[in-house]
């Protein structure tokens, strides 16, 4: 679904912060990624849905079968691209539905999709805020604003229900959660799994994986993939912090 | 002997009809306007409004047929009072059937009320024109504890090049009265003309006005408005300014607060684009105790537009007691559009809560990305963002009807959905 080869990145007129990585994320595959600040975890985000302000000076990322580093950030989401803020944006004045049928209709319109009916489109929204235990009142009220830190998460993964990627993007998002909160946006998220999507899990602390079950672990450090292994990883890393695994390259 | 006219006002008007009236306030005016100048930039209150090269311009006073039908808003079931270049068209205008609501020319006005009223209030250049060759307007009785059966719909249309619509409108709500006046500003084919229009109006004692103004006029004209309203004891006043037309346009609305126990709002919304120039100018004079008033402005500025935004609240010694808030915010959405916003408060009492900012920023970066995140489009988060900056100003439009032709010019003029 998603081959990352060799991606060197800067911030514009910058320091490069990724420095050739490589990633394969297959269908069905729950992937996290996990390094010490600064490795470059963010920036792997930021790159990936199309941020303004970082170059690519090297490398590819191919999903699937489309160049994505060629297309816009609005025509990534179409092609089934999403990524969960590690600090979501406060909009005031935009109600999460009204964007999210901005959104929906116009990813119908590029993928040649039948427009989504008031009704239709209702009902997602009804399935999706009871899947993240999100109050109505929340979708209906502007983007984040006054919203706590638990709720902007929740509306994180209420948006993803809503638009069905293929390919989330979570950054950071146990990030200020409380243990009920990390509970349901986990739950929320294992929910969305399915074998033809797939999930990269970027986060810190191995709490999040206990809930949310990941294929692969990988380490990031400054600015590429130094080591892969199994959710036992993340156990390990936990106990032991980073520095082993520098040492043990070293060696 | 040839009289040599040496000053730019009496040029300005040389041409003006002379109306044979023995109108008191005419007159006054007339003489008023001998001393008088126009503004320059050097006086504080026109700084970054320069009307210089719009004065130069000689303009008449002519009327004018138009189809009406072309300005009229659906289902707004309305007292329909049309001006054309400033003078009063009956055959246009629909009149109700409406026991609350008394119509007449503004000459049946009583002068000595009016005079009365409105001493000490101040004049400008363009309200004494106004007053001394107005050639058309209404004095809107609403009857005491009545409810007005239907909106008074004011529709000005500038039809021709070089016009000057000089019409005057007073409006008595008498005590415990309620009403809503909706005054609309058309053009067509008018190429530098001007709008010259004063409205002003008295609220009486637990009387209730509101007033939406939505002008809409053709980005080569010139539209100058004086707006002053005297609110007496337990009154409400709602005021909301809508603009999205004229070259130059200067809003000037006073509202001076007579009596303890009123509140007044004022809001405004005003979106200019190519080289248009939007001045909103305000003053509230809160003269009694316990009285609140609320006013909020709000500008989204395109193209080479210029906003201005000039807010005073006063309140005086005597005015204990008041809750005042004002905010101007801003959106930039050009490099080249700028907005000159003065937010100001006098306050000579002890007792008083008060508030006042002024904002001017570009659309939120951050929103529009995570917009796109999303799959909206760059022009879908920016009309995205731009409706929900404005949209609680033009949501304060209760009239539906209005609110759905204002809906409409936006979706049709700048491509926003609300």
């Amino acid at each position: 679904m998603l081959t990352i080869k060799n991606l060197h990145a800067s911030v514009e007129e910058g320091a490069e912060i990724l420095k050739g990585l490589n990633l394969e994320v297959k269908a069905g595959e729950v992937h996290a990624i996990m390094g010490p600040n600064g490795s470059g975890k963010s920036t792997l985000a930021s790159v990936l849905a199309g941020k303004d302000g970082y170059e690519v000076t090297e490398g590819s990322v191919d999903f699937e079968g489309i160049d994505l580093l060629d297309l816009d950030a609005e025509d990534r989401a179409k092609e089934g691209l999403f990524l969960a803020f590690q600090y979501p944006v406060e909009i005031p004045g935009v109600s999460n539905v009204n964007f999210l049928r901005t959104a929906m209709n116009e990813i119908r319109e590029y993928r040649k999709e039948d427009k989504l009916s008031a009704k239709e489109f209702l009902a997602k929204v009804k399935v999706a805020s009871n899947l993240v235990e999100l109050d109505d009142k929340l979708a209906s009220r502007a983007v984040n604003v006054g919203f706590s830190g638990g709720e902007k998460k929740r509306n994180e993964i209420f948006q993803m229900a809503m638009l069905e990627p293929k390919l989330a993007i979570l950054d950071e998002t146990d990030s200020g959660l409380d243990i009920d909160a990390l509970r349901i946006v986990s739950e929320g998220v294992n929910k969305l799994r399915s074998k033809n999507n797939a999930i990269i899990l970027i986060t810190h602390y191995q709490r999040l994986l206990e809930y949310i079950k990941p294929d692969f672990v990988h380490v990031l450090n400054d600015g590429k993939i130094i080591k892969t292994g199994n959710k036992d990883l993340a156990l390990e890393l936990e106990e032991k912090g980073y520095d082993w695994i520098n040492e043990e390259i070293a060696k | 002997m040839e009289l040599v006219v040496d000053n730019k006002v009496l040029e300005f008007v040389a041409d003006f009809k002379k109306q044979d009236t023995e109108s008191k306030v005419r007159k006054q005016a007339l003489d008023a306007l001998n001393g008088m100048d126009f503004p320059t930039t050097r006086v504080e209150d026109w700084k970054y409004t320069r009307v210089a090269k719009y004065v130069k311009k000689k303009y008449k006073q002519v009327q004018a047929s138009v189809n009406v039908e072309d300005y009229t808003i659906a289902d707004l079931n309305a007292h329909q009072l049309v001006f054309v270049n400033g003078y009063y068209d009956e055959n246009l205008s629909t009149i109700l059937e409406d026991d609350a609501v008394s119509i007449r020319n503004i000459e049946d006005l009583d002068e000595d009320y009016y005079s009365d009223l409105l001493e000490d209030t101040e004049e400008n250049v363009f309200s004494l024109i106004n007053k001394a060759y107005q050639t058309g307007g209404v004095f809107i009785q609403i009857k005491k504890n009545k409810k007005a059966n239907y909106p008074i719909h004011l529709m000005h249309i500038l039809d021709g090049e070089e016009v000057i619509a000089n019409a005057r409108h007073f409006v008595l709500s008498e005590n415990g009265s309620q009403a809503e006046i909706v005054a609309t500003y058309h053009s067509k084919n008018s190429a530098n003309s001007f709008t010259n229009v004063v409205l002003e109006g008295n609220i009486e004692s637990n009387a209730s006005l509101t007033i939406n103004k939505f002008q809409t006029e053709a980005k080569d004209v010139l539209h100058m408005s004086n707006e002053l309203f005297i609110q007496d004891e337990s009154s409400n006043f709602l005021i909301n300014t809508i603009t999205t037309g004229g070259l130059l346009t200067r809003n000037g609305l006073n509202v001076i607060v007579e009596g303890e126990n009123c509140h007044t709002e004022m809001n405004g919304a005003y979106l200019g684009t190519e080289k248009q120039h939007i001045d909103n100018h305000t003053i509230i004079d809160q003269l009694y105790s316990n009285c609140t008033s609320s006013e909020s402005y709000k500008g989204v500025m395109d193209g080479k537009s210029v906003g201005v935004f000039n807010g005073k609240v006063i309140v005086r010694q005597d005015a204990q007691k008041i809750e005042a808030y004002q905010s101007n915010k801003n959106i930039l959405l050009s490099k080249t559009a700028s907005v000159n916003s003065k937010p100001e408060l006098e306050i000579y009492a002890d007792d008083v809560r008060c508030s006042h900012g002024s904002t001017i920023g570009e659309l939120d970066q951050e929103a529009i990305f995570y917009l796109r995140t999303r799959g909206v489009s760059v022009a879908s988060a920016k009309q995205l963002l731009v409706s929900g900056f404005i949209g609680d100003v033009l949501n304060k439009v209760k009239n539906e009807a209005l609110r759905a032709n204002i809906d409409q010019l936006f979706l049709n003029d700048f491509g926003w959905k609300f």
